[in-house]
């Protein structure tokens, strides 16, 4: 059963530093509020795991908390590059981040199969790209039957995924719709699982065959009102695409960029501080 | 009307996408150019953006690969992983329409990084969806600005195969896919050549010389043996773009030129 903690309670019991942690999202609820409370807490030796790394990620990795990083596609969607990611790995800084690249297919099955349990995942990927030479995880496997040669990849198992999500019931069962991307996936192969939610209702009333994920299966729920900003939850706020736009030029910067996580991140309790902060300083200007 | 380049080469590549055809769609100038045809010349194209929208037909573009827009609009929404295992590698996709940082002469793409790997000068955002959408999808567009910087004689690194080192090299590789028809530009369209597989020119779009394009390739560029030049843009279709780019500024905030 999942408990229903603080966002604050739930990472320091479920997150522990050295963890491989995906903070799964494809571009809508992205759990922006329980990564700041992982830089917030100081978490760090940590492998983050992710198919679309954005602006979270930059912000975790600028402020020390990554050692690797597993990915197919990191970057700052419709505005351009996670400068705090370029400068990781092109300039060591604040520390070497090792990468470990893959395919959005390979990242998409190697969660499937974590979820289901097996080590690896197949599919038909990779026939002369040059990822495999550098990510030696990427192996062929050899069709039994057909004798057709497929890419193997190992299953994503994460100690930890962190998802974001519009509501959850009392008991802590959670209901996500919209544009799902791995959220289920990553979330069933995790040994631990925290869900942010926009709000708990008594009554999910959640259409059959919708994306319900059971209590049982998770370990904390914590209620975060627009906890994916600057993304969108669907059916609750849309995405905010100026904080994109403004994010590159304080990414790009690490004395700007260290000077925002700690007005923001460390000079705040939680998320709610934050907004207010955030919000206070959009007024003035 | 008189026209920009860009606007040359976003009508020319949505007026090779056939009505009906189902197109996994990337992001930026891809999906202006399947949504153009969608509102022109191809009412009936299917488009499948990799975040989960199956049959998306958004009024605004979107700005990233899983804005709202698109689910709202589409025929059903499923799960990434069920995009790539199911719909991708099922089969189901006809068109794989791709951007690039770098191509070949073969079509080959890299999205991954500028330099040395393991000591990059420029650290590109990484593979995406495109190494399987270039490997599985029946046939693929290729859509980007020309420049001798984009157009290399050789890639950093083969992010996404087009067709190898030429020849038969997709046969050998054991792609399923037809892989790139068309490089589409704002100076050209070029195609590959029966049997080598190189890209050559077969389109100049109005008003472009052969020296422009030449000089904007870091390959020996050759062209086709009849080389036509584009249709102009009609008013019909400059004038769906143009009212689509105007609708994207105004829903996302931004002046008119940056949709």
């Amino acid at each position: 059963m999942a408990e229903i903690l603080s966002l604050h309670d739930a990472v320091k019991q479920f997150v522990n530093d050295g963890d491989t942690v995906a903070l799964e999202g494809f571009t809508h609820l992205i759990p922006t509020a329980a990564g700041h409370e992982i830089i917030r807490q100081k978490k760090k030796d940590l492998t983050l795991v992710r198919m679309t790394p954005d602006l979270i990620y930059d912000q975790l990795i600028g402020s020390g908390c990554a050692k690797k990083l597993i990915f197919s596609w990191g970057g700052n969607p419709g505005v351009g590059s996670l400068h705090r990611l370029r400068d990781a790995v092109e300039k060591q800084w604040p520390q070497p981040l090792e990468i470990e690249e893959h395919s959005h297919a390979d990242l998409a099955n190697a969660y499937v199969a974590g979820a289901s349990g097996l080590p690896f995942a197949v599919l038909r990927a990779y026939a002369g790209s040059d990822l495999p030479k550098v990510n030696p995880l990427i192996k062929s496997v050899t069709c039994p039957f057909t004798g057709e040669v497929l890419a193997a990849v190992p299953a994503v198992r994460p100690d930890v995924t962190v998802i974001h999500a519009q509501k959850a019931d009392r008991k802590g069962n959670v209901l996500l719709w919209g544009i799902l991307g791995v959220q289920k996936e990553a979330a069933l192969s995790a040994k631990r699982c925290i869900v942010t939610v926009e709000e708990i209702v008594d009554d999910l009333k959640a259409p059959m065959n919708a994306c319900v994920l059971p209590t049982w299966a998770l370990s904390a729920v914590c209620v975060v009102p627009g906890g994916a900003h600057p993304s969108y939850a669907h059916g609750y706020y849309e995405r905010d695409n100026r904080f994109y736009q403004a994010w590159d030029a304080i990414g790009r910067d690490r004395e700007a960029f260290t000077a925002w996580i700690d007005e923001y991140i460390h000079g705040t309790r939680d998320f709610s501080e934050f907004q207010s902060k955030l919000a206070r300083a959009s007024e003035a200007k | 009307m008189t026209y920009t380049t860009s606007e040359m080469m976003t009508v020319a590549a949505a007026r090779r996408l056939k009505n009906g055809s189902v197109c996994f769609v990337g992001i930026g100038l891809p999906s202006k150019a399947a949504n153009l045809a969608r509102l022109t010349s191809s009412p009936d194209v299917v488009l499948i953006y990799e975040s989960g929208p199956i049959g998306a037909k958004p009024d605004v573009l979107p700005l990233s690969i899983g804005d709202g827009e698109l689910a709202e609009t589409a025929d059903t929404v499923v799960s990434t992983s069920e995009i790539f295992r199911y719909w991708l590698q099922g089969g189901r996709v006809d068109v794989g329409f791709l951007g690039a940082a770098q191509v070949d002469r073969f079509g080959n793409i890299n999205t991954t990084v500028v330099g040395d790997y393991h000591n990059p000068k420029v650290r590109l955002p990484g593979a995406g969806g495109a190494p399987e959408i270039a490997g599985s999808a029946k046939e693929v567009l290729i859509i980007l600005k020309q420049s001798s910087r984009a157009f290399v004689n050789k890639l950093d690194f083969m992010t996404s195969v087009g067709h190898g080192e030429g020849g038969d090299s997709r046969k050998r590789l054991g792609l399923p896919g037809a892989g790139p028809v068309g490089i589409i530009t704002d100076l050209c369209i070029m195609e590959p050549e029966a049997g080598t597989h190189e890209f050559v020119v077969t389109t100049l779009h109005p008003g472009v010389t052969r020296e422009q394009v030449i000089a904007a390739t870091g390959w020996e560029l050759r062209f086709a043996e009849n080389v036509v030049v584009s249709e102009e843009p009609s008013e019909y279709e400059l004038s769906a773009l143009r009212d689509l780019e105007a609708r994207t500024a105004a829903a996302h905030g931004q002046a008119p030129g940056e949709a």
